[in-house]
This record gives C-alpha cells, sequence and structure tokens, in this order.
C-alpha cells in the first residue's frame, strides 16, 4: 500500500513498491491521461509534475514518490478553465493524434514555470518529448504564444 | 536463408491465390442506403451522413479513421458544405463496421491509409450532405405548403423567402427524415467557386480533449470487469511456441491466467497491465524458432544485391531503347543505394480489448480500418457477421501499422475466447511493438544513366530489387505477379506519375521477398524511390556541368504540374541567388497520392557530419485544399517523419529477428532538430490529391542534395547514422 497525493487528493494505491508512478496513475487511480509511449524514459509521453518539476512517471516507482505532489494532466485545468498553456496549443491546434501531448504540455508547462520567457535554445534543451506525428513547428509556436500571454 | 524470389513466370499461380481476402464480401459503395436508420439517442437519420438532433446539433458521420491527419474534420467541413448547415453545431460519430455490413455497405470504405480519406470519399459524402439539405428544405416547403424551390437553406436555417417565414433544421429533422432520399443524379453538387466551408482554415474538432488528459485512445479504455494482458508472440517470424511454465508465475499478485496464443504467442492475464507485464517478463518460454532463425541483415543484403543483376524483373516504365541508349551515350554514370527496414513505431503501442462468449463477440480497437477489424474479429471469433461487433477507438498515431494488419485483434479475440464473459485490454508493450511491426520494405537501387554530347539525360535504367509489400500482404492485388506499389512515383502516369521524359527508359523490378513481414508506411515505397531518383538526378547534373534545376527543367516540359511545385520552392528559397553563409540548398520534387510536391532544403554542415538543417520549403499541389491549416500540420509533420527516418531509423535482422526494441535503439527526431517549415498551398484545382503522405519522400533526397552541395559527399544507404552523420 502507498499513500500518494495526486492532484491535491490522497489516495491509498494497493500496488508493489516497484510499480512505476505510471502504471499506478492509470491503472489504480484510473488517471489515463499520462502516457505510456516507451517506459524507459526515452520519450516523455508518460510525464508528470512531482512537486513541481517534469518527472518521466515510467521509472519513477511509487516507493520514490510517497509525500510528493504528483500533478497530471487532469489536475492542470482548474474548474475546466484551461491554463495558458493549454489555451496556447488550442489557439495553436497543436495535437495531432495527440497521444504524446499531454506529456509535451506537462514537460512545457516546468519549463515556463522554470523559465517564463524561453528562448528557442531553451526549448530546445528542456523539451526532449518524442511527437511521431510530428507537431514540433506548433510546439515551438505555441510555447512563445503561451510565455507572450 | 529462404528468400522468396518470385519469377515473372510465377504469375498464373499469384493471381490464382487472389481468394485469400479478408473475408468480407463488399457491396457496391452507394452515397446512401436503402434503411435509413436513427441515431443512438433517437435523434432521426436524414441520410446516412447526417443526424439532426431537435436542438439543431449536426451529428455528421465519419467512416475513416482520425490518427491525428485531421480527416474527421475535412470529411466533416465536405458534409456541410454541402448541408449547408451551422458549422457550430457539428459534431461527429464513427458508425460501425457491424452496422455498415448490416447496411449494406451505406457509409463505403473505412479504409484509412494511402492518403485517401478525403480524396476518395469527397464525391459522395457531399453528396451525403446535399441530399441531406434537399430533404430538409422539402420539408420544411411541405410544412408550409410552398414549393421546394421557393426556399432556400443556410447556416441550418431554411427560409421561404416570399413569406418571410423562417424554421430551423432540427424542426423540420422528424419530417425530413420520412421523405424519399433524392437520387444521386438530382443532386447538383457546388461550384468550387462558391464554397464557403471547404478551403478554410476553420478549427479540427476534436482538439479539447487532447489538452486535458480526457480524449480516450485504445490503451486507456476501461469497462467494466475488465482484465488486462501482456503478450509476447514469437520473436522470429515463422517461429512458434515450444513451451511455456505457467506454474512460475501463476501465484504472482494479479495474474489470473496464462494463456497460449494461437501457435505463435504465450499471454499473462491479470488484474492491471502492469501485473501482466511483470509476471510475463518471468515466465520462462522456449521458443522454436522456426525455419528462419539464421537469417541477418548482411545475409538478405546479398540477395537483394543479387536482384539488381538478374535477368528477369517486373517493368513499370519503358521508353525507348534502354539497352541502346546506355551503349550509346557520350558519358555514363551508375550509383547504387540501399534502403533498410523501418518500423512505423507510432507513439501508441499495438491493443486492442475484446469481450466473447459463443453468443458474441465485440472488439474495441484503435484501427485505420474498421472493416479489416472486423474481419480479423470474425475469423479469431469463429462468430458470424451478425454476432460481432467492432468500435472504433481514437489511434495514437497510424502511419499504416493500423490499416492492413489486426494481429493484435486476432490475438486480442483469441485471448477473451479463453476468459469468455470477460473483457481483456491487450497492450503491446513498446519491445513487443518494436519487434512486431510490419516493416517499411527493404530494397536497393541500382541508377545507370548515359548523357549525350550536350549533357542531357539520353538513357536511364532504374532497377529495384527488394521487398513486396503486396505479395505479403493482398497477394490478390498484385497485376500478373507484379507489385505496382512498388513503383510509387515512377510510373508512365496517374497517381504516382513519373515527372521526366527520358528517351530512352526502364524502370524495372526484381521482386525478392525475405521472411521479414513488410507493410504500408506513411509514404512507403515513394521515400526511397524519391532518394534514388532525386539524389541520382543532382549527379547526373554535376556530371553535365548544369545546375540541378536547369537540368530538371529540361526533362519536365512536359510534366507542368511537377514542374510547377519544383519552380515555386525554388523560386521562394530564392534558388540561384546566394544563400547565407555556410547554407547549402537542395532540391527534390515528386509526384505521390495524387498530388504534386516538391522541396528545397537549407542545410549547413559542421566538422563533416553534424547536419543543420535551417528551413525546407515545401510545395504542393493536392487540386484542392479542404483546410489549409491541417494540410501545413501534415506537410510540417511529414519532415519530421521522413527526417527521422533518413537520419536515424533502421530495422536490423539477426538470427531471424529485429534487433531494435526501443527509441534508444531507434530514434525519432526531437524538437531541437526541426526545422523551420514553410508550405506553399497551390491547389490547381480539377482533381483531388492526398496530403498525409506525398511530402514526406522530398524530405530527404532534399536535405541529401544540401548535404552533397555542402561537403561534396554523396550518401547512398540509410540512414546517415550509420555513416556518423548527425541532425543536429
Ligand atoms: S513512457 Fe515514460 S518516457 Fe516514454
Ligand atoms: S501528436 Fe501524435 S505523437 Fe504527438
Amino acid at each position: 500500500m502507498a499513500r500518494l497525493t495526486v492532484n491535491g487528493s490522497a489516495r491509498n494505491v494497493d500496488v508493489d513498491p516497484a510499480t512505476p508512478l505510471l502504471w499506478a496513475l492509470r491503472e489504480q487511480i484510473g488517471l489515463t491521461g499520462t502516457k505510456y509511449g516507451c517506459g524507459v524514459a526515452q520519450c516523455g509521453a508518460c510525464t508528470v509534475h512531482v512537486d513541481g518539476a517534469p518527472v518521466r512517471s515510467c521509472v519513477m516507482p511509487v516507493s520514490a514518490v510517497e509525500g510528493k505532489r504528483i500533478t497530471t494532466i487532469e489536475g492542470l485545468a482548474v474548474n475546466g478553465v484551461l491554463t495558458r498553456v493549454q489555451k496556447a496549443w488550442l489557439d495553436h491546434e497543436v495535437p495531432q493524434c495527440g497521444y504524446c501531448q499531454s506529456g509535451m504540455i506537462m514537460a512545457v508547462t516546468a519549463l515556463l514555470k522554470d523559465k517564463p520567457r524561453p528562448t528557442d535554445a531553451d526549448i530546445d534543451a528542456a523539451i526532449t518529448n518524442i511527437c511521431r506525428c510530428g507537431t514540433f513547428q506548433q510546439v515551438r509556436e505555441a510555447i512563445h504564444a503561451a510565455a507572450k500571454g | 536463408m529462404l528468400i522468396d524470389t518470385p519469377k515473372v513466370s510465377r504469375r498464373a499461380f499469384l493471381i490464382g491465390s487472389a481468394a485469400a481476402g479478408g473475408g468480407l464480401v463488399l457491396g457496391l459503395r452507394l452515397p446512401f442506403g436503402p434503411e435509413p436508420a436513427r441515431a443512438a439517442d433517437g435523434a432521426p437519420e436524414i441520410t446516412a451522413w447526417v443526424v439532426i438532433r431537435p436542438d439543431d446539433t449536426v451529428v455528421i458521420r465519419i467512416a475513416r479513421s482520425e490518427m491525428g491527419q485531421g480527416t474527421l474534420t475535412g470529411l466533416a467541413q465536405l458534409v456541410a458544405e454541402e448541408l449547408e448547415c451551422d458549422w457550430g453545431k457539428v459534431t461527429t460519430e464513427y458508425p460501425t463496421p457491424g452496422q455498415n455490413v448490416a447496411r449494406k455497405r451505406v457509409w463505403g470504405d473505412f479504409s484509412t491509409g494511402g492518403s485517401r480519406g478525403i480524396r476518395e470519399s469527397q464525391l459522395y459524402v457531399r453528396q451525403g450532405g446535399a441530399a441531406a439539405r434537399m430533404m430538409l428544405v422539402q420539408a420544411a416547403a411541405n410544412g408550409w405548403g410552398v414549393p421546394a424551390a421557393e426556399c432556400s437553406a443556410a447556416s441550418s436555417v431554411i427560409t421561404h423567402a416570399p413569406s418571410g417565414r423562417k424554421t430551423t433544421y432540427g424542426k423540420v429533422a422528424e419530417a425530413a427524415a420520412r421523405l424519399p432520399q433524392p437520387q444521386a443524379k438530382e443532386i447538383r453538387l457546388k461550384d468550387p467557386k462558391d464554397w464557403k466551408l471547404i478551403g478554410k482554415p476553420v478549427k479540427r474538432l476534436d482538439t479539447l480533449d487532447k489538452l486535458t488528459g480526457k480524449q480516450v485512445y485504445g490503451a486507456d479504455l476501461k469497462l467494466p470487469g475488465m482484465l488486462n494482458a501482456a503478450i509476447k508472440d514469437s520473436p522470429v517470424t515463422g517461429g512458434r511456441v515450444k513451451s511455456f511454465d505457467a506454474a512460475k508465475v501463476a501465484g504472482m499478485k494479479g495474474v489470473r491466467k496464462v494463456v497460449q496464443v494461437g501457435e505463435t504467442g504465450v499471454a499473462v492475464i491479470a488484474d492491471t497491465w502492469w501485473q501482466a507485464k511483470v509476471a510475463l517478463d518471468a515466465l520462462p518460454i522456449v521458443w522454436d524458432d522456426g525455419p528462419h532463425a539464421k537469417v541477418s541483415s548482411a545475409g538478405i543484403a546479398a540477395v537483394l544485391k543479387e536482384g539488381l543483376d538478374a535477368p528477369e524483373a517486373f517493368v513499370a516504365n519503358q521508353a525507348g531503347d534502354v539497352k541502346a541508349g546506355l551503349a550509346g551515350g557520350a558519358k555514363k554514370l551508375v550509383a547504387e543505394y540501399a534502403y533498410p527496414y523501418q518500423n512505423h513505431a507510432t507513439m501508441e503501442p499495438m491493443n486492442a480489448t475484446a469481450r466473447y462468449t459463443p453468443e458474441r463477440c465485440e472488439v474495441w480497437v484503435p484501427t485505420q480500418n474498421g472493416e479489416a477489424a472486423f474481419a480479423a474479429t470474425l475469423a479469431a471469433s469463429g462468430l458470424p457477421a451478425d454476432k460481432c461487433e467492432v468500435y472504433k477507438i481514437h489511434l495514437g498515431g497510424g502511419f499504416g501499422r493500423r490499416g492492413g494488419f489486426h494481429d493484435y485483434v486476432t490475438q486480442a479475440v483469441l485471448i477473451a475466447r479463453q476468459m469468455p464473459g470477460v473483457p481483456v485490454k491487450l497492450l503491446w508493450s513498446r519491445e513487443e511493438d518494436m519487434i512486431h511491426g510490419r516493416y517499411h520494405p527493404i530494397t536497393q537501387c541500382r541508377m545507370s544513366a548515359a548523357l549525350d554530347a550536350s549533357g542531357n539525360l539520353s538513357a536511364l535504367h532504374m532497377r529495384i530489387s527488394g521487398q513486396s509489400i503486396l505479395a505479403s500482404v493482398r497477394p490478390e492485388a498484385l497485376q500478373k505477379g507484379r507489385d505496382p506499389v512498388v513503383f510509387q512515383g515512377l510510373n508512365p502516369g496517374g497517381e504516382f506519375g513519373f515527372g521526366y521524359t527520358v528517351p530512352n527508359l526502364l524502370i524495372d523490378h526484381a521482386m525478392r521477398n525475405p521472411h521479414i513481414l513488410p507493410g504500408f508506411w506513411r509514404g512507403v515505397n515513394v521515400n526511397q524511390n524519391a532518394i534514388y531518383v532525386e539524389c541520382f538526378m543532382d549527379e547526373l547534373a554535376q556530371a553535365a556541368g548544369v545546375d540541378p534545376l536547369e537540368f530538371r527543367r529540361r526533362l519536365m516540359t512536359k510534366h507542368p504540374k511537377h514542374l510547377a511545385v519544383l519552380n515555386a520552392v525554388a523560386e521562394r528559397a530564392g534558388w540561384g541567388k546566394p544563400a547565407p553563409r555556410g547554407v547549402h540548398r537542395g532540391l527534390a520534387q515528386m509526384m505521390a497520392f495524387g498530388s504534386y510536391v516538391a522541396a528545397c532544403a537549407e542545410v549547413s554542415v559542421a566538422d563533416g557530419n553534424k547536419v543543420k538543417v535551417h528551413r525546407i520549403v515545401c510545395a504542393t499541389d493536392p487540386g484542392y485544399v479542404v483546410n489549409p491549416a491541417q494540410v501545413e500540420r501534415q506537410i510540417a509533420g511529414s519532415f519530421v517523419y521522413g527526417l527521422s527516418a533518413l537520419f536515424d531509423q533502421e530495422c536490423t535482422v539477426k538470427d531471424g529477428r529485429i534487433e531494435q526494441d526501443n527509441f534508444h535503439s531507434y530514434n525519432s527526431m526531437r524538437i531541437a532538430q526541426m526545422p523551420k517549415v514553410e508550405s506553399i498551398l497551390m491547389p490547381s484545382g480539377g482533381f483531388w490529391g492526398g496530403v498525409g503522405e506525398p511530402t514526406i519522400c522530398v524530405a530527404a533526397p532534399a536535405v541529401l542534395n544540401a548535404f552533397a552541395a555542402a561537403t561534396g559527399k554523396r550518401i547512398r544507404s540509410f540512414p546517415l547514422k550509420n555513416h556518423g552523420i548527425q541532425l543536429v
């Protein structure tokens, strides 16, 4: 049994402590917005925030995040009000299939907290998520738009 | 080594095996069917494509699959254009394959591949929208007792101008649904110049849920009482399960059952997928690797190489006398190329959920072809069509992997049959997905050409040796043994027409089919064909001492649409004018999937191997553009797919199996490597071309030509990482 704080709520999950956070979120807590892409910290589809920092949840055992604040894609918009990153994503129509976009949005949200006006070089260094549909051109535009407004 | 080498003389047998189709008897494609039905919520169906709710909501039925390419929005635009409905009230739904069969294929083809989603259904979906509008207007006119000709419709409102009366679609929908449907010949579609919605960059209908985690993909599906399965299939195609020791994992947490899946797979069914995967990894399995256990990449390459000289080959394009032309030229040039196996690597790994009882089998699956998934369900369940159903779930990418092959559906049903009544979700691990692809086929190519005394191309022999997709996937579609898909971009005409006139020409294919299963891929064969042709064109231009644009233009006078896109990129990129310091340009053009595409890449190279692609200017003429914003996104995305393939992607074979099993060994480019893409959309009208795939093929040759301009080096085997060259 592990005690997790997810999107502000305390949750008890009955899993082996080595279980990756990704699967506890998806299968025990039912938050499937966080995606499985590779399972080995390569693609970023599973990115969530742990105490505000972006983490690839597919390689993060639940035992390591007990007592920490976990935020998933479902925890960004409050009462249906989109965050500025989500709004920029909507305005710039970033998603194609959308499967990578939860992780992309979580990574970008963390970047903008760190660097409110990121340069292209900042973006290149911080955003290493894979998008097989190839939305990078719109991702970059939307990041700059979100930073501006 | 076992490699299938069909001879031209085998044609009779290959045609004779045509019966091995999908299992569905496919009827005629009709714009709308005989028995209209209500929507699930009871709202009236006007035509098969249009349901109108009393609150004026318009539900547009979409038969093709949305996998990110925007086809759902584009198809809705086509219907709505003719329906004259309020775009703000449009939603969409997928009819199911079972309904399509029950209604004599009223929605036509569900297959979503080959960039066909819009271009092959545009006519009948527009007719479906127009017919619904006519019926709604007629119903309003009947209610008012006036001739329909005096009424008009706009934005879901019907107006009788002489009396000033108005009503809405929602109010007359019930009456309209009872009217007879007009015949196709009574329907007059709008002139393209009157389009208000087609050609506009309206927002996609499916964005919001992808931003909040709400969008349900196949991998996310939850059903009451559902269990989860993880699977390992024989790592070598042609191998099978010898034995496995279920007792070793039976006591592990959450494990419900360990099952064999057909002859070739073993699955663990558990409460959660993670539990299933952990148990599967601990499960001892003994494989019989079968007849291909010794095959290696080197062995395959040797067989393909032999095909470059083979006396027998299937011919696609021929003019003059190539032998004489090559012998008589003033200058001769020969170059050999090789292109590898590649995986689709959709972000969402393959998956399907199935529930089976002897009375009914249901499958939930992200698929590019609901009907093919349905056929797989029928075959694996052994149940007739009226006892099966498939529900299409949103796809986390397709790129061809989820179109023709539904191995994961077959597996899911075979697993569910061993847990009757319980829904079981089968999800492949990334590793399973990587080593059980339906790979972009492998080929080699020899280009032999002669230039005449004035530096013009007088003879060209293009010999392709390698794998046929159709021979593996749809042998019934071979044409006298010949696989036409091999020749994408190289045909004398049609939707993959060759853009050059060469007086003595031969383009042919020696078919060599290794055991690795090939499949359609985004762009597929046009990708390497464009490299072979367009890189060689640059080599020839150089040998002739002629500018590459000018060299091409001389061969393109009879191909004005090919030439128009090439000229457009050259002009926008400033071809012939100095590039920024250290930057070099490369060109490429091709026709694919009915569209004309060209690109000019601007590249700089550091230390001889670090390639920065600064900018790519791309032009496309797809005839008509339905949604320019989505077309631009497909184009930009195509460069990500194409450049990842060029620089990094190769699946190699060792001991009969694919070696790359995750993104660390099968990389995909990141945002830092993304060039700035400038799209020029130049629809010339009169034809409908695709947009999801054509552009990929010009990505690689344009960059390779720019790389050669920068370094003087011609790389002819791929990916570039094998030569120590990186995309930075
Ligand atoms: S699933 Fe975690 S990084 Fe890919
Ligand atoms: S939008 Fe499809 S993988 Fe990124």
